[in-house]
């Protein structure tokens, strides 16, 4: 067994106050918004969750190609790992948009881009994992699931672009609603505090789930190679 | 360029010998057609609007269909491992089944547009319809095929290729049944462009990530 190391010890420490801290930051320093009210504060984690779903997909398209170029297992275990975790933080991010959505638009779903691209990406990723499944050879199934992430991703903003060519209701909190303005923030300060600093806990819990992960997939490959030279 | 074409002469020839994988598809496709029919009740003004949509679903499942008999051949017959054994460039293999692949659909399409325009009563010989239906299913074919080659090699094959190719392939799907509807229904050209563009951009885009990931999939 390899004992945890020092530095993902202070990582659980620094990342379980952050989230209390920013639990706390939403509920008790927040401003309530004028229009929406409480419910509007989901906003805080629903769009950090989003985001911790965009950043693992992009790390395992990244993680594909390094693991196409130089074929070290480590790579398809990164991979793998970060999908898992994207998966269900797109997953996350979804339901708690709907959450939002029901009081303030009456509706609990909207084929608006976001929204939309966001469930494409939770379909691509979970085939990601029945494609795994289909393959018994570990390289192959390495390599194309690494070749897999990198189409998925490349069809991310494409889904997005021709999504939003279909139609929009999102809010636009970053940005003007006027098409074609310069960006600028319609939140007030304080908002945009504790907007940036649930990002900044969501990617560091990202990170402590993503390595506690790989190590875990790590323990898994040496419980193969012991078994295989068991068997031999 | 000659082993690309080689490539397609094979596909053919073995297809006009045992044309199966062609009639399957035309009788899939118009079976489709088929059961559209009955499960919307359409009048005049909605066909009009949902004609795009029916033949779209329509040529995405018969190109699954296609797809998957293009690659099984491929595998069950070790036609693949003859054709990486030569000394040729891999990614020519590729496209000679693109090409292949694209030629099948193609008179899968203008066979069943046809029928289909008399049997919803709709003209749909618009060039520019024709050109949108080419540009995706160029670029269906193009992700389909190298989907398809990794499929072919799992156990759930046939399954598993519209579970991994519908979700990556939604952009066609959006801008081909906006574009083909805008050209049936008579939009202004300055409308239909961004979805054409959306288009031309999928399949260039793919077809460069196709030319360099193909090589991966093929190795031992």
């Amino acid at each position: 067994m390899v004992p945890k190391p020092q530095l993902l010890r202070i990582l659980d420490f620094v990342t379980v106050v952050l989230l209390l801290i920013a639990t706390g930051l939403v509920f008790f320093y927040a401003p309530i918004e004028a229009i929406m009210g409480n419910v509007q504060k989901v906003f805080y984690f629903h769009v950090a969750s989003a985001w911790v779903g965009m950043l693992s997909f992009m790390v395992a398209a990244v993680v594909g190609i390094l693991y196409l170029a130089r074929e070290e297992r480590k790579w398809d275990t990164i991979g793998l790992s970060s999908v898992e975790i994207g998966l269900i933080f797109s997953i996350i991010a979804v339901v708690s948009g709907s959450i939002w959505a029901r009081p303030i638009w009456n509706t609990w779903w909207t084929w608006d881009p976001r929204l939309t691209t966001t469930t494409i990406m939770i379909f691509v990723y979970a085939a990601y994992f029945m494609l795994r499944s289909g393959i018994d050879d570990p390289d192959k199934m390495a390599r194309f699931t690494a070749v897999y992430a990198i189409i998925g991703f490349v069809s991310v903003p494409l889904t997005f672009f021709s999504a939003r060519l279909y139609r929009t209701i999102h809010p636009v909190i970053i940005g003007s609603n006027q098409p074609g303005a310069t960006s600028s923030f319609e939140m007030t300060v304080s908002m945009q505090f504790v907007f940036f600093f649930s990002l900044i806990t969501f990617t560091f819990i990202y990170l402590d789930l993503l390595w506690h992960r790989v190590r875990l997939g790590i323990l898994q490959e040496k419980i193969i190679q012991l078994k295989m030279k068991l068997y031999d | 360029m000659k082993v690309l074409f080689a490539v397609v002469w094979k596909d053919m020839i073995m297809e006009l010998r045992s044309r199966e994988m062609l009639s399957a598809m035309l009788v899939f496709a118009l079976l489709v057609v088929l059961i559209f029919n009955f499960a919307f009740e359409l009048d005049a003004t909605t066909r009009a609007n949902t004609a795009s949509g029916v033949l779209w679903v329509t040529f995405a499942f018969a190109g699954t269909l296609g797809l998957n008999r293009s690659m099984a051949m491929e595998k069950d017959y070790a036609c693949l491992d003859g054709l990486l054994m030569a000394p040729v460039d891999r990614s020519a293999i590729f496209f000679g089944k693109v090409l292949g692949n694209f030629i099948f659909m193609v008179i899968v399409e203008l066979i069943v547009l046809p029928i289909f325009s008399v049997l919803y009563g709709i003209n749909l010989f618009h060039q520019g319809f024709i050109f949108v239906v080419l540009l995706g299913s160029l670029g269906y074919i193009i992700v389909g095929s190298l989907l398809s080659s990794m499929t072919v090699q799992t156990r759930t094959r046939d399954i598993l290729l519209p579970i991994l190719l519908f979700p990556v392939a939604i952009p066609i799907f959006i801008a081909a049944v906006r574009a083909s509807r805008a050209f049936l229904v008579g939009t202004e050209m300055v409308e239909v462009m961004p979805y054409l563009n959306l288009l031309i951009v999928y399949d260039i885009v793919f077809f460069a990530v196709a030319y360099m990931v193909f090589d991966f999939i093929v190795q031992e």
